[in-house]
């Protein structure tokens, strides 16, 4: 039996977050009434002319720096021609030899193992105008009557990353999708909203016998918007071919969709002929040139990315999972190094960070920074629960009035009484209490049956009202009932 | 001697339905054409490259600034067809 | 009315025009109105414009006069009335290339040599007649008929600006605009009697300009004499943010040299360009004898040999239409325009709106650089050509180390019949022979008319300059213009006028 491997690419499209549009000055914004955000330009009236946005290219050299690309010096927009009602000009300004970034890469952690993925090219494009069909087809294209069109959206600036086909599963995938949108939004150059489709991927699948050197027929599924979607259609896809190739078929070069709601990718219809973009230097536009100065004008410039961030995170301390929960959160991050510096143990701040804090915030749907929670008072809760002075239940609560806003930890247990007693006399005293009231318990244990220890030690807890350190009841009922 | 050009297949590129009769004199008239454009490869051009702005210059941007748009009406009322402050067309798909 | 006879203001040249403004012999009104009576008795033997804007142009003529009574000037055009090539979009006026594709389009936007014009106090009278999309050589190739030369009406008036051509020429406008992709302005400069220039690419705005061939095209002016020329010029030029191939520099002094003359001057006369296989015996004496005009006043003349224009055609005819290709794509009647009521898809309503809304010569480019840029054959065809213009450029580049200038006929005949070459495409592009090398290089060029042939034609002479080089090129034309001592009108500039 064959054991087979896919070979996966992802190309995604990024709407930069500008104010205005890439070639004109239209907000850079699709809500609104349709139609509204249209000038001269991303109409294409006869006669508009583009002017590209420096905002933008800005935008698309932090991307590529942050990939670790090489930054070509002289780069080219070019027009990449076909027709279709939702692209104006009925050419998209695009890129193809010499875009502004290739031969960068990323690292993602996929199970504990560092993975990396090469980036082929980063390029600018710019955003096509929205359809929407109408007729029997229920909104989609096929059966609809006929289209309406919209160009608010057309010529809001897209960045296009493509990787190198170094994905093998469905897991690396979705990671590689993850780790990018994260990389986007510490860059804050775009919003990276998947359901809203200002990040989106297109996938490219295709599978082959473990150990061959020769890739198979790809297919590629377009316009993917969710993360969850990414791997879902990469697993029904890699299932699919391997199915066709058993079968003794052959898989198709084709666009295919990804529908959400069947969970299963169906073929569009294929052109009879690959498509012929006869690409051109757009001659309405000048090359692009980069000067060694203006890269490291915009490298000083960039902020620490997750990556970074996660490794500094974990060196004070933070495990795995909550350094990537910390890193994906400034606010969080800034608490857990504020406590840090008060004296907290980073694992311990970063599991109540991770942990109760954000499950709080989510709960009560306020932001971590509107709380009375600081990096100072954390540190106070981590420190009296390593002294003993507070159960891990008492802690939650005491937290919890923190984060209402009611004081400091040491306040709040004791004017909730919640602080633990480890006065080793009032136990004593509670423990005499309780052995005088069971002896036969006690004579049990001392003929070796140790059933009756746990009603011990809960008898003498709740002597205590709780607040006893339940290790320093257990040492001394040992002691005591012991032969 | 004439290019021969697949002239159907560069029509259905160009988007352009044109009549057999059409096609035909298109087609031949390219043929001459060309074969004058032809010419071209005769000069030798190793190393030369392509110039496709005449003038040396790079790096004309915009500010990251927006202004006011058209009014849709301005541009709606030229349309040939609209639904609901949209442009309208026919079926995409057969 | 207390000034000259109303008939006569259209013949005045502009600048006499802005003398007779300033001193309050006339007003912006009596000019416009002077224009107008030539256009209501020509339009009907030439059909050089397509629009006339008489409630627009009223009210500028009279705004121009308001502003002169409380003495504002904004300038040498102020009441002057120009007319616009129809491919330059005004706002609210009808603006078609004349294509059926943008029969009764109405631009919700001013082209910025409009805006300029507008704001120097211009009096635009109307939209003139072109081949359309500005492909052709003789006007012939207008979806709303041709139009006619006034020297001679069973001629044609050059192209692909005949109408801008026309009117100048003949007196109902004191000047007008043009674009030049490939000689537009400067041959039917030639073929009208008239002063026609190119500048440099990139100091004229083309937003707004109905694009043809983007790395070609500029918008330039016509006009009676060359200091009209630096005028036009003037107004319209200078750097435009929203186009991002306009040059971002103050703009040269294109009339500081005009009245230097050409002593001490190295000036070059192109020698393909004197080849009596491909130019007229006449036109090749005609230019021999200015040059030597122009040694006798002190230049020296030299003869200059630019090999590779003789594939300047050839690579001209692959550049333009495969830009062309893509940017008349946009026309696809979704947005606006013609759109065809065949039944079908969004693809075959595209398909036939396009068949259906462009003209022969138009598909016929259209074809032609699609093909050109197609997968397979761009580097055969499209690229060669720009490694081609890089080595016109490096040629012309050469040259002007040598000498300031180069002179050498615009065009290879003088106007040619209505017909004659209208079924013969490649014997079209010939017309265009010796102006495309400026077009291919970027560089500045002016025609000025020297003499008329035996048919009683003007004859056009080129003066070329390297790219920003209108200061010089203006120098030698205004001193071509005056040895010329060129003076003739079109005759149905004096018929008409002078038995009204
Ligand atoms: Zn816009």
């Amino acid at each position: 039996m064959t054991v087979w491997e896919a070979v996966i690419g992802i190309e995604t499209h990024v709407e930069l977050s500008t104010e205005s549009k890439m070639f004109c000055s239209c907000p850079a914004d699709a809500e609104g009434e349709p139609n509204t955000a249209c000038c001269p330009v991303c109409l294409a009236l006869p006669g508009a002319l583009p002017v590209p946005n420096g905002k933008a290219i800005e935008g698309i050299l932090k991307i590529g720096l942050a990939l670790d690309c090489d930054i070509n010096e002289s780069s080219i927009f070019y027009r990449k021609n076909y027709f279709y009602p939702d692209l104006p000009k009925n050419y998209q300004i695009s890129q193809y030899t010499f875009p502004v970034c290739e031969h960068g890469h990323i690292e993602i952690d996929v199970d504990g193992a560092s993975v990396r993925i090469g980036i082929t090219r980063v390029h600018m494009e710019e955003d096509t105008g929205k359809s929407t069909h109408v007729g029997d087809g229920d909104g989609r294209i096929h059966g609809a009557d006929h289209t309406l069109l919209d160009f608010n959206r057309a010529g809001i600036p897209l960045v296009e990353i493509v990787t190198e086909p170094d994905i093998r599963t469905s897991q690396e995938a979705r990671a590689y999708g993850a780790e990018l949108q994260r990389i986007v939004l510490a860059l804050g150059v775009s919003d990276a909203k998947l359901e809203a489709g200002s990040m989106r991927f297109d996938v490219n699948v295709s599978v082959r016998p473990v150990g061959a050197k020769e890739l198979g027929t790809r297919t590629e599924t377009k316009n993917v918007n969710s993360l969850r979607s990414v791997q879902r259609t990469i697993d029904y896809e890699i299932d699919r071919q391997i199915k066709v190739l058993e079968a003794g078929g052959e898989v198709r070069l084709e666009t295919r969709h990804w529908n959400e709601n069947t969970g299963v990718t169906t073929s569009m219809r294929t052109k009879e002929e690959s498509e012929d973009y006869r690409y051109f230097q757009d001659p309405d536009l000048l090359p692009l040139e980069v000067t060694p100065a203006w890269q490291s004008e915009i490298r000083s410039g960039l902020p620490e990315l997750p990556a970074i961030t996660r490794a500094r995170l974990a060196t004070l301390g933070a495990d795995m999972i909550a350094a990537g929960v910390l890193a994906d959160s400034s606010d969080l991050a800034a608490l857990f190094e504020e406590a840090v510096e008060a004296g907290a143990s980073g694992r311990a701040a970063g599991i109540w960070l991770t942990g109760e804090v954000v499950a709080y915030t989510r709960r009560s749907d306020v932001a971590v920074l509107e709380t009375g929670l600081t990096g100072g008072r954390l540190a106070e809760l981590t420190a009296m629960v390593e002294a003993g002075k507070l159960s891990s239940s008492a802690a939650k609560k005491v937290l919890i009035a923190v984060l209402e806003g009611e004081g400091s930890p040491e306040e709040i247990a004791e004017s909730k009484e919640l602080l633990q007693v480890s006065d080793i006399t009032a136990i004593e005293a509670a423990i005499d209490h309780v052995l005088a009231e069971n002896a036969d318990a006690v004579d049990k244990i001392r003929g070796g049956d140790m059933k009756p220890f746990g009603f011990l030690v809960g008898q003498v807890m709740r002597q205590m009202g709780g607040r006893a350190d339940p290790k320093v009841v257990r040492d001394l009922l040992t002691d005591r009932t012991a032969g | 001697m004439p290019v021969e050009i697949d002239i159907v297949k560069v029509a259905a590129l160009a988007r352009l339905a044109l009549t057999e009769e059409e096609l035909d004199t298109f087609g031949s008239q390219l043929g001459d054409i060309l074969e004058h454009a032809e010419r071209v490869q005769a000069l030798p051009t190793d190393g030369v490259p392509p110039t496709s702005h005449p003038l040396p210059m790079v790096n004309a941007f915009r500010e990251d600034v927006t202004a006011e748009c058209l009014d849709r009406e301005s541009f709606l009322r030229s349309a040939p067809d609209t639904a609901g402050g949209q442009f309208r067309v026919p079926r995409i798909l057969a | 009315m207390t000034g000259p006879d109303i008939a006569d203001l259209a013949d005045l040249t502009i600048a006499e025009a802005g003398t007779g403004l300033r001193s309050g012999d006339f007003t912006s009104t009596d000019l416009l109105a002077a224009v107008t009576k030539r256009a209501s008795a020509t339009e009907a033997h030439l059909h050089a414009y397509l629009t006339l804007d008489h409630e627009g142009s009223t009210r500028a003529a009279e705004a121009a006069d308001a502003s002169f009574a409380v003495g504002e000037d904004r300038g040498p055009l102020q009441g002057i009335p120009v007319a616009l090539k129809d491919n330059m979009c005004t706002l609210g006026i009808e603006t078609t290339a004349s294509s059926k594709i943008l029969d009764g389009w109405i631009p919700p936007y001013d082209a910025t040599i409009v805006t300029r014009l507008k704001a120097a106090g211009a009096v635009i009278t109307g939209k003139t007649n072109l081949d359309e999309f500005a492909m052709g050589s003789s006007t012939e190739n207008s979806a709303y008929g041709p139009t006619r030369n006034p020297w001679n009406t069973d001629r044609v008036p050059g192209g692909s600006s005949g109408g801008s051509a026309a009117v100048t020429a003949v007196g109902s406008a004191l000047g007008s605009f043009g674009s030049d992709t490939g000689g537009s302005i400067r041959q039917p400069a030639a073929l009208t009697g008239l002063v026609g220039m190119k500048p440099t690419y990139g100091i004229v705005s083309r937003y707004g300009l109905i694009a043809f061939a983007s790395s070609l095209d500029q918008i330039g002016p016509f006009s009676r004499t060359v200091e009209d020329s630096v005028l036009l010029l003037e107004t319209i030029s200078g750097f435009d943010p929203k186009d991002a191939t306009s040059i971002n520099a103050p703009v040269p002094n294109f009339g500081g040299s005009l009245g230097r003359g050409v002593s001490g001057m190295r000036i070059g006369v192109v020698t393909e360009f004197l080849n009596g296989d491909v130019i007229d015996s006449q036109i090749i004496a005609a230019t021999r004898g200015m040059a030597d005009k122009l040694q006798d006043a002190g230049a020296e003349i030299v003869e200059v040999s630019l090999p590779s224009t003789e594939y300047s055609l050839s690579a001209y005819y692959l550049i333009a239409p495969a830009e062309c290709s893509s940017n008349l794509a946009r026309f696809d009647g979704v947005r606006y325009g013609h759109r065809s009521n065949v039944e079908g898809t969004t693809e075959d309503m595209m398909s036939h709106s396009r068949a259906e809304g462009f003209g022969p010569e138009v598909i016929r480019r259209i074809l032609l650089g699609t093909y050109a840029l197609s997968a397979g054959y761009y580097d055969a065809f499209y690229g060669q050509a720009q490694r081609v213009r890089t080595l016109v450029r490096r040629e012309f580049a050469s040259a002007y180390e040598q000498v300031d200038a180069l002179i050498s006929p615009t065009t290879p005949t003088t106007a040619f019949a209505i017909g004659e070459k209208s079924d013969d495409p490649i014997a079209m592009y010939y017309s265009d022979l010796c102006t495309i090398p400026s077009n291919l290089a970027g560089d500045p060029a002016i025609s000025v008319p020297i003499a008329l042939d035996d048919a009683g034609l003007p004859i056009g002479f080129q003066v070329m300059a390297p790219a920003l080089g209108e200061e010089v090129m203006y120098r030698v034309a205004a001193y071509v213009e005056r040895l010329a001592g060129f003076t003739a009108r079109a005759s149905l500039a004096t018929s008409e006028v002078v038995a009204p």
